[in-house]
């Protein structure tokens, strides 16, 4: 597969398969403040994604769409990291999901201004505010919930401990991830790792959580198509309706 | 399920639509603290670009009149038309007036 297409589509899927798992919970947040927020995030996201299909589509020059590349395609053609398509087991693990993705998108993307690629780097440009906001407030749930009640930082050290054999699948580099860097097109990984790390660790202290967590070890496959079983049942739902119907039109 | 309100505190959002000018009452929102209540607001208010700031202000915090005291405190204004400045010219050209 073309490298720099498959690099697209580990930005995109990221935003587009975090962004679908943030819509299934659209309407059942705590309170109503809160779902606004929760969507909001979901909508930007889900403008990372578009666009970035969209360029992907043109890469591929095969005469597909954006929406073709999302919703007629297996799971073993999805790029995202595992950790992206966990489920929504409570709100915790939406918060520690969101806070280990959004420091991710805020580190990389702030390398990737500098890519060669002029689609890249003005991505990178316009989701670098969106990205810098999902931070923040992400950064706050994790410091209010950890340095909270005595339940709130129990859940959150909880979700953490399970999520985070899954946070540093993002600096697990792909064939593309190198070729990309190699080529001055890509962000350089290291350097976002390392960005990754300071915020991660500043946010922990913070929220009074350990850090480092005492199991390190890590899960990898989801940005070489190898999805875990959870990605079978977003796409089974998000392409429902091209499968059923498929060239319905609105 | 949970069944008290966990909510947190109510805050008045304030929002100016153009630098320079006014804030106006927009609504309330939510909140446990100043953050949570400013990003709430900007969530809930600011999404179609409506604003250039917020403001936000414990509703507890607000000094407000009662019905009670209604009476004596707006009414005797009623009958005293002589203070409205309707005996003045606005020059051409001033806005924001």
């Amino acid at each position: 597969m073309d490298l720099k297409l498959k690099y697209y589509l580990q930005i995109a899927n990221n935003a587009l398969i975090l962004s679908h798992r943030l819509s299934e919970y659209c309407s059942r947040a705590p309170f109503l403040e809160e779902d606004l927020a929760n969507t909001n995030v979901a909508l930007d996201l889900i403008g990372i994604a578009e666009a970035t299909l969209e360029q992907a589509a043109i890469l591929q020059g095969k005469g597909l769409s954006g929406d073709d590349l999302a919703y007629r395609r297996p799971e073993n053609e999805f790029y995202n990291t595992l950790l992206v398509e966990q489920p929504n087991k409570d709100f915790a693990y939406i918060v520690v999901r969101q806070f280990l993705t959004d420091a991710y998108h805020v580190a990389f993307f702030s390398e990737l201004t500098k890519s060669k690629d002029p689609f890249l780097s003005a991505l990178a440009y316009k989701s670098i505010k969106e990205v810098t906001y999902h931070l923040r407030r992400s950064s706050e749930w994790m410091v209010r919930l950890g340095d909270g009640t005595e339940e709130a930082h129990v859940k959150v050290q909880t979700a953490l401990d399970s999520l985070w054999k899954f946070a540093k699948e993002f600096f697990k580099e792909t064939d593309a991830d190198i070729f990309m860097q190699n080529m001055g097109l890509g962000a350089d990984l290291s350097k976002v790792e390392t960005a990754w790390n300071q915020k991660i660790r500043e946010i922990y202290i913070m929220a009074t959580l350990k850090y480092p967590p005492l199991n390190d070890s890590q899960v990898y496959g989801g940005k070489e198509g190898k999805q875990s079983e959870h990605l079978g049942h977003i796409l089974a739902e998000m392409q429902f309706l091209t499968n059923k119907y498929p060239d319905a039109k609105w | 399920m949970e069944t008290r309100d966990n909510q947190g505190q109510l805050w008045e959002v304030f929002i100016q639509s153009k630098p320079g000018q006014a804030f106006k009452h927009a609504g309330s929102v939510h909140a446990y603290d100043k953050n949570m209540a400013i990003e709430n607001a900007r969530d809930t208010y600011t999404r179609r670009g409506e604003g250039t700031g917020l403001w936000l202000i414990p509703s507890s915090e607000i000094v407000a009149v009662t019905e009670n005291e209604a009476e004596y405190f707006f009414e005797p204004a009623d009958v005293k038309i002589y203070r409205h400045p309707t005996f003045y010219n606005v020059p051409e050209g001033v806005t924001n007036m």
